[in-house]
């Protein structure tokens, strides 16, 4: 445990490094996977390739990856954007599929009221079913966060500096308590930015069931 | 008035939704289409906003076609109730009343003070405002479901089986509350309903559809009963073995009338009003 308290000026310090590289993969994840999501909920045609295609992505190794992205974008092998676009393309390809099934578990009966009263098309989406696919879609982000966090450790493979970098150098140097340093301190980001994101979802949306069994409406049908 | 003229409406490889319907529905009345499910009834609702486009055929109101007018616009101009309500979950009471309205660019504000009033005029508590829709019993979402109908204050109101998913107190409670709200407000309502008993309640005019909209008998709840025009008719609005069926029995005190399960239902009196 010596080791810890020497090194905490470090283990802060790639703490806060990790949190950067991970947080902009996340947002750029969501940011992307809402149109694509979108596009495989509203088009019959191209929800399967789209779903499809996600998921074999996320298949991918990330070694594989950090491997074919520089070629293909023209980026350096060794950079932090390697890192952040690798993890973007995993983050969407989680989120999709979230996003899809999010649109899709929307009461019909709402959507159609939403004609009904004159929305048109645009607003409805923003005001009604973007807010109504909220807490499925934030499913998928908290699964997309914790995913992130944990991943952007190889990170270190490439040479970016995060938490990644407690494990290379505690293997190399045999120093069990910088490992598990690494692994603590991953997870308690990976469990504080989860709770960040409930949170966030609760205050959000206010109206949501806290627990995802809803009503069906016979139960409310008989408790009017 | 809403007029349909020859109006057909035809699904990819099916059978007529809707066969050569025609209709006159006269203003500040209540007009009921009852029929089984699949008679069409909801699809010749949802023509009159323009949810559905006829594939064949015109609808008027008050002599101007519906397509001459913007469907985004024109649904805004309607009131629309649904089954179960279909509130927007996301929404407080208020602004789910205050939709339209707010939708046609009147200030939230007022939009709300408007609404407030709203939930007296469908028998709400003012202190359900701030509530969302999941918070509501069945009957009480309901209510809100018609004050949202009201809030741009249409002249028509269409009502596709408001009080279907409630069960039958609730429901008995509601339908009051429309005659009531009728007899005060003078929309001209559309109403749709599989239950004969709520279309004879609530109709001034109630026209009996068959498959494909066929109409079976259009005429007041009377003129129905008193003539049932064909043995389908006879049969769904049950004249000849249902409640309906009432024949004559001579007790000591006088004539009473049975219903076809032998229950006595009424006593006869000399005069009719």
């Amino acid at each position: 445990m010596t080791w810890v308290s020497n090194n905490l000026d470090l283990i802060v310090s790639l703490t806060v490094a990790h949190l950067r590289q991970s947080a902009l993969p996340i947002i750029l994840g969501l940011l992307l996977a809402l149109p694509l999501g979108w596009l495989a909920f509203r088009f019959r045609r191209a929800r399967g390739p789209i779903l499809v295609s996600s998921g074999l992505l996320y298949t991918v190794p990330s070694l594989a990856l950090f491997a074919i992205l520089p070629p293909l974008l023209g980026i350096s092998f060794l950079s932090i954007a390697n890192l952040i676009i690798a993890l973007t393309i995993y983050a969407v390809a989680i989120m999709v599929r979230s996003v899809a099934d999010a649109l899709g578990s929307i009461d019909p009966d709402v959507r159609s009221a939403a004609v009904a009263m004159g929305y048109r098309p645009w607003r409805s989406f923003w005001s009604v079913e973007l807010p109504l696919a909220g807490p499925v879609i934030l499913a998928g982000l908290r699964v997309a966060a914790v995913s992130t966090i944990s991943l952007a450790t190889v990170g270190v493979l490439i040479g970016a500096e995060n938490l990644g970098y407690l494990f290379t150098n505690g293997l190399q140097r045999r120093i069990v308590p910088e490992v598990l340093a690494g692994v603590v301190a991953v997870m308690v980001i990976a469990l504080v930015i989860d709770l960040v994101l409930v949170i966030a979802g609760r205050m959000l949306m206010p109206w949501a069931p806290r627990r995802p069994d809803r009503k069906s409406k016979a139960e409310r049908a008989m408790a009017s | 008035m809403i007029e349909f003229e020859s109006v057909t409406k035809r699904y990819a490889n099916g059978p007529d939704a809707v066969h050569d319907f025609s209709l006159t529905i006269p203003a500040r009345k209540t007009t009921v289409l009852v029929g089984s499910s699949g008679s069409g009834k909801t699809t010749l609702l949802r023509m009159i906003n323009r949810m559905v486009e006829p594939t064949s055929g015109v609808i008027t109101i008050d002599g101007e076609d519906v397509r001459d007018k913007e469907a985004v616009k024109l649904r805004r101009s309607i009131g629309y109730v649904m089954q179960s309500a279909g509130l927007i979950p996301h929404h407080r009471v208020i602004d789910n009343i205050a939709t339209v309205p707010v939708l046609n660019g009147v200030p939230r504000k007022q939009a709300r003070e408007a609404a407030i009033a709203l939930l007296d005029v469908v028998g709400l508590d003012r202190t359900l405002a701030q509530r969302y829709p999941s918070q509501l019993s069945g009957g009480q979402q309901q209510r809100v479901g018609v004050a949202r109908g009201l809030a741009a204050d249409p002249n028509i109101l269409l009502m596709d089986e408001p009080f279907g998913a409630v069960d039958p107190i609730v429901r008995a409670e509601l339908q009051r509350e429309i005659l009531r709200l009728q007899r005060d407000l003078e929309k001209t309502i559309v109403f749709v309903t599989h239950d004969i008993d709520e279309a004879f309640l609530l109709g001034d005019q109630v026209v009996i559809l068959e498959t494909g909209a066929r109409i079976a008998q259009v005429g007041s709840p009377s003129q129905i009963m008193d003539n049932p025009a064909n043995e389908f008719v006879a049969s769904f609005i049950g004249a000849n073995n249902g409640k309906r069926a009432l024949s004559t029995k001579a007790t000591e005190s006088g004539t009473v009338l049975v219903d076809a399960q032998g229950r006595t239902q009424g006593r006869l009196v000399e005069e009719g009003p």
